[in-house]
């Protein structure tokens, strides 16, 4: 049958049967197989490294999250969300911690926009952990390239543990003790940075209280 | 340790790890271009395509075989786009615009990857799986089988056979991209890349909030993203996202993926020719710019230079990740834009005017350093043609290059293969700033918001995939236009390469005489570099002046 279409049919459709075949094969074949054995011998990190309180997931470990006061009008998407003292604050992001609109803000580096927001967060991290603006560190005033940055400097992290210990009442040397224990270091030792993972730390100090 | 040992050492790692891979994988490549064994799984192929796999076709049919393969892709992907509502696992997710559909297809055909779309809000699992992520094996095998047939008409002699592009594009999935794949999906997975069907899943937040957590197959994407340098990132955020990315040994594993295969190529490249030392002096040209590059780009991001807002936020972390930290962002950020990958770990767009302007330089230089799977190794392969034309035309002999001489006719089909996409790059990028609706596309005002423009056509032109994400591109001329750049960038100097293998392989070699330039020595190398640069140099000085330059010395 094949012999009696035109060549330039039969070459495409030569090439519609080599593409289905490659479909089935590194379209479907090969993602199931991967995640059988993803969900079979690695299914924590698989599902999304969930951290669990109760046996309830809270959250996964790699996703960071927003640790805001109750907005005053639950249904006003557009109320800015003020930090809550009593949990460490993560860095600000571009989606609101939203893993269905991850992103950057793609501000440049000398958009005017830019500049006066780092130098607004600067003041008001300041303020708000009682630190003078000069000690704000970096990441404490830049967003993150996802928007779900789940970690902060260590330096950051130690900032912030005079006014957590003080909005819960808790001994600052404990709470300086339980940041200690989730600094985390550089991956083989020399692979990216040394951070904090503001998620899991909150995690720690839920389960503190 | 200090930071800048660290970063040094990861550095360091990543040119030990491709150091070590590159002889095996680059026989390994030759073997599988080059063998008469077909496996079974292949034969199986054949039988289903209704290919013979033993005959070798000429340079004009291997290009229509291709040219066929991914008109029908474009179509095929087009219409699982429009239809993924109607599909398994789709969310709930609309069919995908039009317009949007037809530059998603033609970018992931075309293994660009530019995204004008965001994963998580617009694409179903299956659609993603079985529809994109198949483009990225079978759109880098196409670059790969592409310089085969261009190596084979260094090797051969007086024969108008290329190969065959079914029998390599067969092999290329089946022997080289798939185990590898499939490898470090595993790596991947054990690292924290999430591998799973679930939908948006509700959960209470750790301070009382909700938040909506993603899944997907993601790490099985991810390996085949960075190894076939294809860039399109399962989530918005691309390499970015936590779950794409977990950690900085992920992110090592992701360049690493991302550049070895085109490192290995030239190695593919001097066995096959017979004389390793080819394939040294091409990689050494490739290893010179990358390096040269990442020093640039680590420096200005280091340093904040020419960014105000840098400066103010004490150091340059607006649109990186706190895990990956500056080094680790500015490797990336290199690798992927001297490769036609295209993914990113952190938003260009954010970088300094030096180092954001040196990521679009890269994409400039053709992807050639070390480029796309196949297609930079047959970029710097013509621009080594040039060179030796250059060299023959100072001391007046007829140039040649490994045995063949380069006459009219292939200084033809290399320089058509040169101006094509700085014009469809400037040209592109000219239209985009004389319409005002387009120019309002821009996040950024004045030289930065011109980068962004520039970006996307560089990006879209040398088929790279990453973005100065500012741009709001998901408009029906953007989509429009990127889509058409994308088609020609990537298959019109398809048809100057294949010509040009076509020529060289109906060659009688001639003998190497003491008038020969060598071509594997040092000064070869240096001889590359300089015309590399001169050649890009001039051809994007005034438009990089108007963006980057203007910005940094502001």
């Amino acid at each position: 049958m094949r012999t009696h279409l035109p060549p330039v049919l039969q070459h495409h459709l030569t090439a519609l049967r080599m593409l289905l075949a490659f479909t089935v094969i590194t379209g479907i074949a090969y993602p199931l197989l991967v995640t059988g054995i993803a969900q079979a011998g690695f299914s924590h990190q698989a599902n999304g490294s969930l951290l669990t309180t109760n046996g309830t997931p809270v959250a996964s470990g790699l996703i960071g999250q927003n640790f805001a006061l109750p907005k005053k009008n639950p249904n006003d998407a557009k109320e800015p969300l003020r930090p809550d003292p009593k949990w460490f604050q993560p860095r600000p992001s571009a989606g609101g911690y939203d893993p269905t609109i991850s992103g950057a803000s793609n501000l440049g580096p000398n958009n005017t926009d830019l500049i006066k927001t780092v130098r607004d967060r600067r003041a008001a991290v300041a303020a708000f952990d009682g630190v003078p603006p000069v000690s704000v560190p970096a990441d404490a005033v830049t967003a993150s390239g996802s928007g779900l940055d789940p970690a902060i400097s260590p330096a950051y992290a130690y900032e912030q543990v005079a006014r957590v210990a003080k909005a819960r009442r808790l001994d600052p040397a404990e709470v300086k003790r339980l940041v200690a224990h989730h600094v985390q270091g550089r991956v083989l030792g020399f692979l990216g940075q040394e951070r904090v993972n503001v998620v899991e730390l909150n995690h720690g100090l839920a389960r503190l209280m | 340790m200090n930071d800048t040992l660290a970063g040094w050492l990861q550095v360091l790692a990543l040119v030990v790890a491709l150091g070590l891979s590159h002889r095996p994988l680059g026989d390994c490549m030759a073997r599988v271009l080059t063998t008469d064994r077909h496996w079974r799984a292949e034969r199986l192929i054949y039988r289903a395509g209704g290919v013979n796999g033993d005959a070798d076709q000429r340079w004009s049919v291997y290009l229509r075989s291709i040219l066929a393969f991914s008109a029908v892709s474009v179509l095929f992907l087009y219409a699982f786009l429009r239809l993924q509502n109607h599909l398994l696992l789709s969310l709930g997710m609309k069919p995908v615009t039009a317009d949007q559909s037809f530059n998603t297809a033609a970018s992931f055909v075309t293994n660009t990857n530019w995204q004008s779309y965001s994963g998580e809000s617009t694409m179903g699992h299956l659609v993603q799986m079985a529809g994109l992520a198949v483009q990225n094996f079978v759109s880098a095998a196409v670059g790969i089988a592409v310089v085969a047939a261009l190596i084979r008409g260094f090797s051969r002699k007086i024969t108008d056979r290329v190969g065959n592009f079914w029998v390599d594009l067969t092999r290329i999935v089946l022997r080289v991209l798939l185990p590898l794949a499939f490898v470090f999906a595993i790596v991947l997975v054990a690292a924290g890349t999430v591998q799973n069907f679930h939908g948006i899943h509700d959960i209470t937040t750790i301070a009382g909030g909700h938040q909506g957590v993603t899944g997907g197959p993601v790490a099985s994407q991810e390996s085949i993203k960075e190894l076939g340098t294809n860039g399109g990132g399962f989530y918005n955020a691309n390499s970015a996202h936590p779950f794409e990315n977990p950690n900085a040994f992920t992110n090592l594993i992701e360049i690493y993926l991302l550049l070895v295969i085109a490192f290995s190529l030239p190695r593919t490249f001097g066995t096959m020719v017979g004389d390793n030392r080819q394939g040294y002096a091409i990689v050494a040209v490739m290893a010179l710019i990358w390096g040269a590059s990442v020093a640039i780009v680590t420096a200005n991001e280091l340093h904040s230079v020419s960014s105000t807002a840098g400066h103010a936020a004490g150091g340059m972390m607006e649109g990186k990740e706190t895990r990956f930290g500056i080094w680790a962002s500015a490797l990336f950020a290199v690798s992927t834009t001297v490769t036609s990958c295209g993914a990113v770990n952190s938003f260009h767009d954010s970088y300094t005017p030096g180092g954001g302007g040196m990521t679009i330089f890269n994409m400039m230089l053709g992807e050639i350093a070390p480029g796309g799977t196949g297609s930079g190794l047959y970029g710097i392969l013509i621009l080594a043609i040039v060179a030796v034309f250059v060299a023959g035309l100072m001391v007046g002999r007829t140039p040649e290059y490994l045995g063949k001489k380069l006459r009219g006719r292939e200084m033809k089909f290399a320089s058509l293969y040169i101006l094509t996409t700085p014009a469809l790059a400037l040209v592109g990028a000219g239209l985009a700033m004389a319409f005002p609706g387009e120019r309002a596309a821009m996040l950024n005002s004045g030289p930065h918001g011109f980068s962004e423009v520039l970006y996307a056509f560089a990006s879209a032109a040398n088929n790279n995939g990453s973005a100065f994400a500012g741009l709001s591109a998901n408009t029906v001329w953007y989509n429009t236009t990127l889509g058409v750049v994308m088609l020609v960038g990537r298959f019109l100097p398809m048809v100057f390469v294949l010509a040009l293998a076509g020529s060289l392989a109906g060659q009688q070699p001639v003998p190497v005489t003491a008038g020969t330039l060598p071509t594997h020595r040092p000064q070869f190398v240096g001889l590359l570099t300089g015309v590399i640069l001169i050649v890009v140099g001039l051809t994007y000085f005034p438009a990089l002046a108007l963006g980057p330059l203007a910005e940094g010395l502001h």
